[in-house]
């Protein structure tokens, strides 16, 4: 062994020089992406994208030289012999109304859903082995997809890379609500990246801060794609996509103000030496130069702007390739900062207390014209005690109506005027300003059904207990107490019975 | 003739000498082979490490077997031979106030679940069946390699178990049990089918040595935190998550083990005296009856750690890039790319496509045993009832 160890590399070396020295065109690359968007609800959203793009025939024999597309997924595909795979595991939900529309959503719990090649003979065994395979990479319970929750879609599933024609026969969907993603998935989908957790912006990729968040989806999607702009031929698109959407209120003190160490535990000190191109996008459409709501720091170099999702926006890009963006603090920890608090610039909020006082809220806010502002409040029925209840419980209980003192803008100027010579009506507010005028209304008063309890519970136990009291235990005490004695069935004649009649009335005994 | 003595007398010297040394080198020899005897023959270990309770308030048995999953990944095992069958998910559960985390110690001192686990066999998967398949090795064929066990006649096994149990029964997810002789049953089929070197067996549950009373496979060591009887009882809470951590058996074997490093020769008495009744109110048991060797030449690192075949060399080996093959590859593809014409992406929602397609007729398959079979008996009974003579009428 040890002296075919020098032969062996006797024998390369003759081989080598006639190549090694072109510089051949690598046929994998790699693009990784994080765009940080702050939510209109103070939260923050961050969506990684790891994009390896591999200009191969992975359907040919013989592909055995990886790089950067993984292995493990690589042989799965020429294995299997897929088209497209798309596999996400979601805790959470995304909650549009509040947040905005996502850029790629999944459903909660497990979602894996496949196009398989025209080739393959039987689709639902191909199906049944790639998910048992699946459940050994990720970690999780794949192994439960089966005939029960698989379905073929025949509309709503349309293949998302190229594709020639699609006989959905060859599609196959499934879900798992009920699967758990937790760090033992995270792990084996780190490991699929070609710089793991160890540089670029996988860096930031800590279970404990991902896992302590409002919506955690991890996917992994393969699809074909064109290698050019003439699309003559296949490149494979292996993309692993994380979003994550931290709390305001989860991640403590509830201001907005946010910092990638702040959400990550974690800064980033290095692009992944692998890729071609590393960059952070922040969303800054909210920023205004005037306004000067949103304050990025530090400044960015350069900016998108496109239509996005049916709206325009704009981004600034941090560039880790580019040697400017990591120069003097040998790390880059974007700061989002609000400068103007929000609109309410007034708010009083004194909590109940109970038996003692009520709530009390306050608030200042400058309405938008044409526009309509809805403010509700929760809140919960509590159990009052049962000397407390009204005679007529059922009736309801009264909340005062809510105060509503506005300034509104009068479109005629009013002068100020002297409330001895003006009429009454005019004089109810006094006015300081004539650009706008003061009024106080009042909404309606609310009637809320409080739980009521039965009253005439009481009442009905009493009466069936000493009912059934008095029929038990009257009867046992009748029983224990009185004596009986045999009484003997009278004979006689006509004389007999008269007598007894007559000692009867006597009340002497009887004969 | 003083001189012919004195010669001999040397010579019966220098031969003595010769005899003795050469009974040194001998009995050395013997010793040596003495030695490799009482020395175990395992060439790679496997862990087995199964929590059997579900819902959050058995918090502790998850910690219990993360604690264990943790020590034998730190002394050598790897994730590759380890199975790991959890039956709830405590760290991503949404009543835990650290997600992504299991304690063992409060005031959250040590994260048993780390950064880099892998959960083999998770929530409803771990069930009396999947756990006997793998000791048996009889799984479906589909199951990945990570969810296997693939021992040989060489490895040693540790396996541990925790949860609720009882006298001769441990129960799995609280809806089924497995007894004491399902498991002496399922370790020799092992033996017989030569899956182990020797096995090491350890339950922390209450009453946990009523199921190594069965055991009858040679090669086996057992430990248990309870006797029968006995219950075995937690260790200490935590006011911040709410839930006891961990079983005081576990919890004091934990602390025995993190003194231990893959060097060490610490020996299995030692372990069998980790928790005395004053530290864990329980007694705990051990078996070795069934095992050959003595257990004070058994070491923890027999069971616990890994065997590794490591070569050390210190020649420079030169990687030289093999750039024949990626150029014959690159050609290839060169040549592809004239002959076909250009691809399409598919459109997501073709909505006169969608409207227009015919719904798939299902495939039409011939009608079953069952009715062939119904048809077939009234045919007979029929024709026997009534007599051949009416087959004219149907046909």
């Amino acid at each position: 062994m040890a002296a075919a160890m020098p032969l062996a590399l006797f024998v390369l070396q003759l081989l080598g020089p006639g190549g090694w020295c072109l510089a051949e065109p690598q046929r994998d690359s790699l693009r990784e992406e994080l765009v940080i968007t702050p939510l209109p609800s103070g939260d923050v959203a961050a969506t990684f994208q790891f994009r390896t793009r591999w200009d191969s025939e992975l359907q040919r024999e013989g592909v055995s030289h990886y790089r950067l597309f993984p292995k493990a997924l690589g042989q799965l595909i020429s294995k299997y012999s897929l088209r497209e795979l798309h596999l996400s595991f979601t805790q959470g939900f995304w909650r549009t109304r509040y947040w905005g529309p996502p850029f790629l959503q999944a459903p909660s719990g497990a979602e894996l859903w496949v196009w398989f090649q025209d080739t393959v003979t039987n689709v639902d065994k191909s199906w049944k082995e790639l998910s048992n395979v699946l459940s050994g990479i990720f970690c999780a319970s794949l192994n439960f997809i089966d005939s029960t929750n698989t379905v073929t879609p025949t509309a709503s599933f349309k293949p998302l890379g190229l594709a020639n024609d699609t006989d959905h026969y060859f599609l196959r969907y499934a879900v798992l609500p009920r699967e758990v993603v937790c760090t033992e998935n995270l792990t084996p989908w780190k490991k699929l990246l070609p710089c793991s957790s160890k540089a670029g912006l996988s860096v930031l990729l800590k279970a404990d801060r991902l896992f302590h968040t409002s919506y955690h989806s991890q996917a992994v999607h393969i699809r074909p794609v064109c290698r050019n702009a003439r699309c003559t031929s296949i490149s494979w698109e292996l993309r692993q996509t994380l979003s994550v959407v931290f709390d305001a209120f989860i991640t403590g003190q509830g201001k907005k103000d946010w910092s990638l160490f702040r959400m990550f535990s974690r800064t980033l000190t290095e692009p992944c030496p692998l890729a071609s191109e590393s960059r952070v996008y922040v969303d800054i459409t909210n920023y205004n130069q005037d306004n000067e709501t949103l304050e990025v720091n530090p400044p960015p170099t350069t900016t998108y702007q496109d239509v996005i999702l049916g709206t325009r926006k704009t981004y600034a890009i941090y560039d880790l390739l580019d040697t400017a963006t990591i120069n003097n603090s040998r790390n880059l920890n974007i700061q989002l900062k609000w400068k103007r608090p929000a609109e309410n610039g007034y708010i009083h909020y004194q909590p109940a207390q109970d038996r003692l006082q009520p709530h009390l809220l306050e608030m200042l806010i400058q309405l938008p014209a044409n526009s309509v502002t809805k403010v509700s409040i929760q809140f919960e029925r509590a159990l009052l005690k049962w000397t407390e209840y009204t005679p007529d419980p059922n009736h309801g209980f009264y909340v005062s109506p809510s105060v509503l003192s506005a300034l509104v803008p009068s479109m005629v100027a009013a002068k100020p005027v002297d409330w001895e010579e003006s009429p009454l009506f005019n004089s109810l507010f006094p006015v300081s300003d004539g650009s706008n005028y003061f009024v106080r209304l009042y909404t309606e008063p609310l009637l809320v059904n409080l739980p009521t309890p039965d009253f005439s519970m009481p009442y009905n136990v009493i009466c069936l207990t000493c009912t059934v009291v008095a029929v038990c235990y009257g009867s046992f005490y009748n029983l224990l107490t009185r004596t009986f004695h045999i009484e003997e069935p009278r004979t006689g004649g006509l004389a007999k019975r008269l007598a007894n009649l007559i000692r009867r009335i006597r009340g002497v005994p009887l004969l | 003739m003083a001189v012919s003595h004195c010669f001999s007398r040397a010579a019966s010297a220098f031969t003595a000498v010769l005899l003795f040394s050469f009974g040194c080198v001998a009995a050395s020899h013997i010793e040596d082979q003495a030695e490799q005897f009482f020395r175990s023959g395992h060439t790679n270990n496997w862990a087995v490490l199964v929590c059997t309770s579900r819902f959050w308030f058995n918090y502790r048995h998850v910690a219990n077997t993360l604690s264990v999953y943790r020590s034998v990944k730190r002394l050598g095992i790897p994730d590759s031979h380890i199975v790991l069958m959890l039956a709830d998910d405590m760290a991503c559960n949404p009543r835990n106030p650290k997600p992504a985390t299991v304690f063992s110690h409060k005031n959250m001192e040590l994260n048993v679940y780390g950064d880099d686990v892998e959960v083999d066999y998770r929530s409803y998967e771990v069930t009396v069946e999947n756990f006997l398949r793998v000791l048996t090795g009889r799984i479906p064929p589909s199951t990945p390699r990570s969810k296997r066990l693939l021992s040989d006649d060489r490895s040693n096994i540790l396996i541990y178990m925790t949860g609720h149990g009882g006298n001769g029964f441990l129960k799995f997810q609280d809806s089924e049990e497995i007894t004491n002789i399902e498991l002496a049953d399922a370790f020799e089929q092992m033996w017989q089918k030569r899956r182990y070197n020797e096995l090491l067996f350890i339950i922390d549950t209450c009453q946990g040595a009523s199921m190594y009373e069965r055991f009858y496979s040679p090669n086996i060591m057992a430990l248990a935190s309870s006797q029968v009887g006995e219950d075995s009882l937690s260790h200490q809470p935590d006011p911040a998550i709410g839930v006891h951590l961990m079983d005081r058996y576990t919890f004091y074997v934990l602390e025995f083990l993190e003194e231990i490093n893959p060097a060490s020769q610490t020996n299995m008495n030692d372990l069998f005296q980790v928790c005395p009744k004053s530290l864990c109110v329980s007694t705990p048991g051990h078996r070795t009856d069934l095992f050959q060797r003595d257990p004070k030449n058994v070491l923890i690192t027999d069971f616990f750690g890994s065997v590794r075949k490591v070569e050390i060399t210190t020649e420079t080996i030169n990687l030289q890039q093999d750039s024949e093959i990626m150029e014959s590859s690159y050609k290839e593809d060169q040549m592809d790319e004239e002959l076909m014409e250009p691809l399409k992406y598919a459109e997501q929602l073709p909505v006169a496509q969608i409207i227009h397609q015919k719904p798939k007729l299902k495939d039409w398959h011939p009608p079953g045993g069952f009715i062939l079979g119904l048809w077939a008996l009234i045919i007979m009974v029929f024709f026997k009832t009534y007599g051949i003579k009416h087959m004219k009428f149907i046909f």
